[in-house]
């Protein structure tokens, strides 16, 4: 099964299984980490995908903008049952979350007045702060690995929050400095470095 | 119902900046949705995104229940729309192309060169965000708690939110 070609592994991929398998994920996967579950199900259980498949299509899906849950969820159904897999995959995705927080929506308009909720929101929100903080502290040990990681963190961190500059413009100058940084270079006159640390962290 | 169109245009530009993740459009996000269009203050929107975190699937569908906030349920369907599908349709078109541009040698310096940039961008995001959610002694200690404990254990993320729940009705009312 792991040695077969992506074609023959195609034909194997039912279109219900498919959207049954990302609608799995995208009603469980509580608490973030979906490529963790992603990978549970497309690589160890289904073995749908190889991991150097699985890592190939994270790592471009880091590199789009839109999240990761869901640019998986595009690439994954692409390469197993091309466009309509695709459409599935997402729709599987996003259904269950859809659902649940436009439930919320209506839920919060009834209650978030209440002391008691806006209480418990209040200590989600300082906790939610904690976690994300952790899954970031936790991409950036992997990643900078010199001074230009560590300049370019800082440097949109200062545009955003001390310069008070909007995303697009930090995203497009930042980012088009730091794509430069890395340019192509003929001859290995830098250290060979491992240009997908940041990603693999992420499984 | 007259917001929709702008709800549509909010979130489908704000999609278009989530580089590495969805806090790193908040920053914008906060800017358009209180200061713009007023449809929700700060602390709707900070509790609006944490709830956010502790949804399966991708957590940025608390676009939906800002959606919903401003327009109800046709609100919220045209907000997951506007978040989801045209970037959907962007990963979708270059994740065909892109393999094809295996031997291209920009292809490596832009994923690269966009791995600190989309960490700089969460953390700003988070920074806007912790500003917000953190105003007093206890809110720092259940932020720390909970940073401390999703380091150094595999307790799911989930259950640390509700903690900080539990703490919030108990010590913040």
């Amino acid at each position: 099964m792991a040695e077969a070609t992506a074609a023959a592994k195609s034909k194997t991929v039912s279109t219900l299984e498919l959207f049954g398998v990302f609608l799995q994920i995208g009603a469980t996967s509580f608490g973030g980490g979906v490529v963790a579950y992603l990978r549970n199900a497309l690589v160890k259980n289904k073995h749908w995908l190889d991991d150097t498949e699985f890592l190939e299509l994270n790592s471009l899906s880091n590199t789009l903008p839109g999240l990761n849950a869901t640019n998986m969820a595009i690439l994954a159904g692409d390469r197993l049952r091309g466009t309509l897999g695709a459409v599935l995959a997402m729709i599987g995705m996003c259904l269950p979350a859809l659902i649940l927080m436009t439930a919320a929506g209506i839920a919060y308009g009834m209650n978030g007045n209440r002391p008691i909720v806006t209480a418990a929101l209040h200590g989600v929100a300082a906790a939610a702060t904690g976690l994300i903080a952790a899954t970031w502290f936790q991409i950036g040990k992997k990643t900078v690995k010199g001074f230009w990681d560590a300049f370019f963190i800082l440097a949109a961190v200062l545009g955003i929050n001390h310069f008070k500059l909007s995303v697009p413009v930090v995203l497009l100058s930042v980012g088009a400095l730091a794509i430069f940084a890395y340019r192509p270079v003929k001859k290995t006159d830098r250290p060979h470095e491992d240009s997908h640390a940041w990603i693999r962290f992420l499984q | 119902m007259d917001q929709i169109p702008a709800i549509a245009r909010v979130f489908a530009y704000l999609s278009l900046l989530t580089i590495g993740g969805g806090m790193a459009a908040f920053p914008e996000m906060k800017v358009l949705v209180i200061n713009v269009h007023r449809w929700l203050t700060e602390p709707q929107l900070i509790h609006i995104y944490s709830v956010g975190q502790m949804s399966p699937g991708p957590n940025m569908m608390m676009v939906a229940t800002i959606g919903e906030r401003v327009a109800g349920i046709p609100g919220a369907l045209v907000a997951a729309f506007a978040f989801f599908v045209p970037t959907g349709i962007l990963t979708f078109v270059v994740g065909r192309v892109w393999n094809r541009l295996a031997a291209w040698p920009w292809r490596a310096s832009i994923q690269r060169g966009l791995g600190p940039v989309a960490i700089g961008l969460a953390v700003a995001g988070l920074i806007t965000f912790g500003k917000g959610a953190v105003t007093g002694w206890i809110t720092l200690l259940v932020g720390l708690a909970v940073f401390y404990a999703s380091v150094r254990t595999r307790v799911n993320p989930a259950l640390l939110i509700l903690g900080g729940a539990v703490v919030g009705v108990v010590a913040l009312r």
